[in-house]
């Protein structure tokens, strides 16, 4: 067991999947001698080299596409995008090149590759650094989309992301980049695509995913001072979805809230309500409510831009109303 | 370096000493402003987590803007204080923004790299390398058809060089003839790539001469040099021939505040910085006898006392109410977004 960050352990992931695999290489702006803009990748430009840690302009659309050919070509390229906001301008190589090129070309050749950003609010960084665009990547067939939201599945999730047949893309949070933790490396990998069921209660079930979880966790067990028992579940991967755990845990409790920093129209929250909706209507005591991100911008303000996205209170209150405890009305 | 355009117009810019003091009184403000900017950030009363001065880039913010005119417009990208403070902007609202309160420009909304003010013709910082390039080509088809001859000035850095949306950008600006002018302040680094590890072609002006467009490189050392050149592509662009311009000069500070840039070496900062515009100008004004150094002082010391004020008035300043959240993601009049929270009360209210 060894104690590391987020952040450590995302490194970690990268070497050991680069000394495994000699494939395996990093493109992107800064990732190389800067050594990554949020630290990640310190340290890997001495041990791998130039010709695998590879710094490239500022020209997002060609990054995403040079890995895309050379996934097609038999590398296994890591490509980085410095914030998730950038990735529109990137979304043709993603979306039309990258997720179909399987599908298109009658399953001849797939693209393994990883798109490794970050996103999420917490550093006051305004409209254009700040977003929460997963929707973006969970509407796209063909695309896998994993956002670890503890060290060690950061660590785990990364290496596993590097052996899949398919184009993952990896978000990381801001925010989370220093949170520490003792991770046991050598312990066996989580079933690729399966949630992890934090804590059980049987008043409320807390469906969340990335940073959000940690807000959950402390929300929930705040409600426990008061005799609410909720049940948080962490997707960890939302393409693949481990729908089951939720449904197992949905049809025990009947009451349920999805938490995600993205806003909440046509956001991943709608998707995962519609589907609870749909599979587990009959198990349902009250709607299924979501705490999402407010249909708005993020603002460079530090108080608008913690109150546009669900806080540990806000969520602590949703969840008492839905259980329908007094005091919270 | 120069294309073939109409150096006649360099003529018509005036060259005097006394243009030489407001050009350093201006460079100085811009200095003096960015220095309180980072004082306000180390003493955390700034909002956003990134702080990009421009310390070192003044010639080429006060040599373009003193040559702009009522009704010109121009965007920004990340480093943009100096410009807009350069054309005119209240150094109070613009520090207010920066700190995230209600009082500035955008309301705490946009912050630093999000300032904008369309009085006084800014179309927008941008925090997209490149984001606010394509915006000079609309602005100048709306100005060609008012026909009053104003222009429209994208301002970008040589990291924003190697976007492709600049490439399509200049090549409609000059196949529709339109009154617009882009200008790359090549301060030698994006983030801490230097700009031979992003670019082998060098001479980015040929970049501008392969679409069609008047376009030079100027040495941003000398701000009557950047001025000059500025009016031959501002003029150029006035009579429909879009330009583009690069102004070469050094970053003195890291990429944002926290950035020590440890990509660079001891000897480059050194050499870097003792190219600095606002220097440079000040020996000039001494030199010539058109300032003494006593005047330069007084008006050093008055210019430290206004940006002195302009902290005093953005700790002063008020946060934004949180209702304010919802206020302008669309019109005036148009309901705003519903809250999560009201939403919740209402859907729970059912039963
Ligand atoms: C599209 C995009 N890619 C990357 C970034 C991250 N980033 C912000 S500023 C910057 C460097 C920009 O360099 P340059 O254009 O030369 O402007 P300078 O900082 O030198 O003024 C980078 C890479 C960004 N904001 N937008």
């Amino acid at each position: 067991m060894a104690e590391m960050t987020y952040r450590d352990a995302l490194k970690q992931a990268l070497r050991d999947g680069m000394a495994e695999d000699d494939t395996v290489m990093v493109i992107g702006e800064e990732v190389g001698r800067y050594g990554g803009a949020y630290g990640v990748t310190k340290g890997l430009y001495e041990e791998f080299g130039a010709d695998r840690m590879i710094d490239t302009p500022i020209s997002e659309p060609a990054i995403v596409g040079a890995a895309v050919g050379a996934a097609m070509s038999g590398l296994r390229p890591v490509a980085e995008l410095m914030y998730v906001d950038f990735i529109g301008m990137t979304m043709d190589q993603l979306g039309n090149q990258a997720a179909k090129i399987r599908y298109m070309f009658g399953g001849q050749v797939g693209v393994p590759m990883v798109l490794r950003t970050q996103g999420g609010t917490g550093r006051s960084a305004g409209a254009q650094h700040s977003q929460s665009l997963e929707a973006y990547v969970m509407h796209t067939p063909g695309l896998r989309l994993v956002m670890p939201a503890t060290v060690s599945d950061a660590y785990h999730l990364l290496r596993q992301s590097l052996k899949q047949p398919d184009p993952v893309v990896f978000i990381e949070h801001k925010a989370l980049y220093t949170m520490k933790e003792d991770v046991d490396l050598a312990a066996p990998a989580p079933e690729w695509g399966k949630a992890r069921v934090h804590r059980t209660g049987d008043d409320l079930v807390i469906v969340t995913y990335s940073r959000q979880l940690h807000h959950a966790l402390a929300a929930a067990e705040a409600m426990a001072g008061k005799g609410v028992e909720a049940t948080v579940i962490d997707l960890r991967s939302l393409n693949p979805l481990d729908f089951d755990t939720v449904r197992e845990h949905v049809e025990r409790v009947g009451r349920v809230m999805v938490v995600s920093e993205g806003v909440m129209t046509a956001g991943v929250g709608a998707e995962l309500s519609a589907r609870i909706h749909e599979e587990c209507f009959d198990f349902l005591a009250e709607p299924v409510i979501r705490v999402c991100g407010e249909d708005i911008p993020i603002s460079v303000s530090v108080e608008l831009e913690k109150n546009s996205v669900p806080t540990v209170a806000f969520i602590q209150s949703a969840g008492e109303k839905l259980v329908g405890l007094r005091s919270a009305a | 370096m120069t294309a073939p355009i109409d150096t006649a117009v360099a003529e018509k810019v005036p060259r005097s000493n006394t243009e030489l003091l407001a050009l350093y009184r201006q460079m100085r403000r811009v200095r003096t402003f960015e220095e309180r900017v980072g004082e306000l950030f180390v003493r955390g009363q700034s909002a956003g987590s990134m702080l990009h001065l421009s310390i070192g880039e003044e010639s080429a913010a006060v040599g373009v803007a003193s040559l702009m005119r009522d009704g010109d417009t121009f965007t920004t990208h990340h480093r943009g204080h100096g410009l807009f403070l350069a054309r005119g902007a209240d150094p109070k609202r613009m520090m207010a923004e920066i700190g995230g309160k209600e009082e500035g420009y955008c309301h705490g909304k946009g912050g630093s790299m999000h300032i904008a003010d369309m009085g006084l013709g800014h179309l927008g910082a941008n925090a997209i390398v490149g984001g606010g390039i394509p915006a000079v080509v609309g602005a100048g088809l709306a100005s060609k058809r008012e026909g009053k001859g104003a222009v429209s000035i994208a301002f970008f850095g040589d990291g924003a060089m190697q976007q492709g949306i600049l490439y399509e950008s200049m090549n409609m600006a000059a196949l529709w003839d339109l009154p617009v002018i882009f200008v790359c302040i090549n301060n030698q680094y994006g983030m801490g790539t230097r700009i031979e590890q992003a670019t082998k072609g060098r001479a980015l002006h040929e970049r501008g001469l392969a679409f069609g467009l008047n376009s030079e490189t100027v040495d941003g050392l000398d701000v009557r040099d950047v001025r000059a050149a500025a009016g031959r592509i501002l003029d150029g662009a006035r009579g429909g021939t879009p330009g583009f311009l690069a102004v070469e000069c050094y970053r003195f500070f890291g990429h944002a505040r926290m950035d020590k840039s440890p990509y660079r070496t001891p000897e480059d900062e050194e050499e870097g910085r003792a190219k600095d515009p606002v220097g440079f100008a000040r020996k000039a004004l001494v030199e010539s006898g058109e300032s003494s150094e006593a005047d330069l002082e007084a008006l050093d010391a008055e210019i430290a006392q206004e940006m002195d004020a302009t902290i005093d008035f953005t700790v002063a300043a008020r946060e934004p109410a949180l209702q304010t959240m919802f206020r302008d993601v669309y019109a005036p009049g148009e309901p705003e977004p519903e809250s999560v929270a009201a939403r919740i009360d209402r859907i729970l209210a059912g039963d």
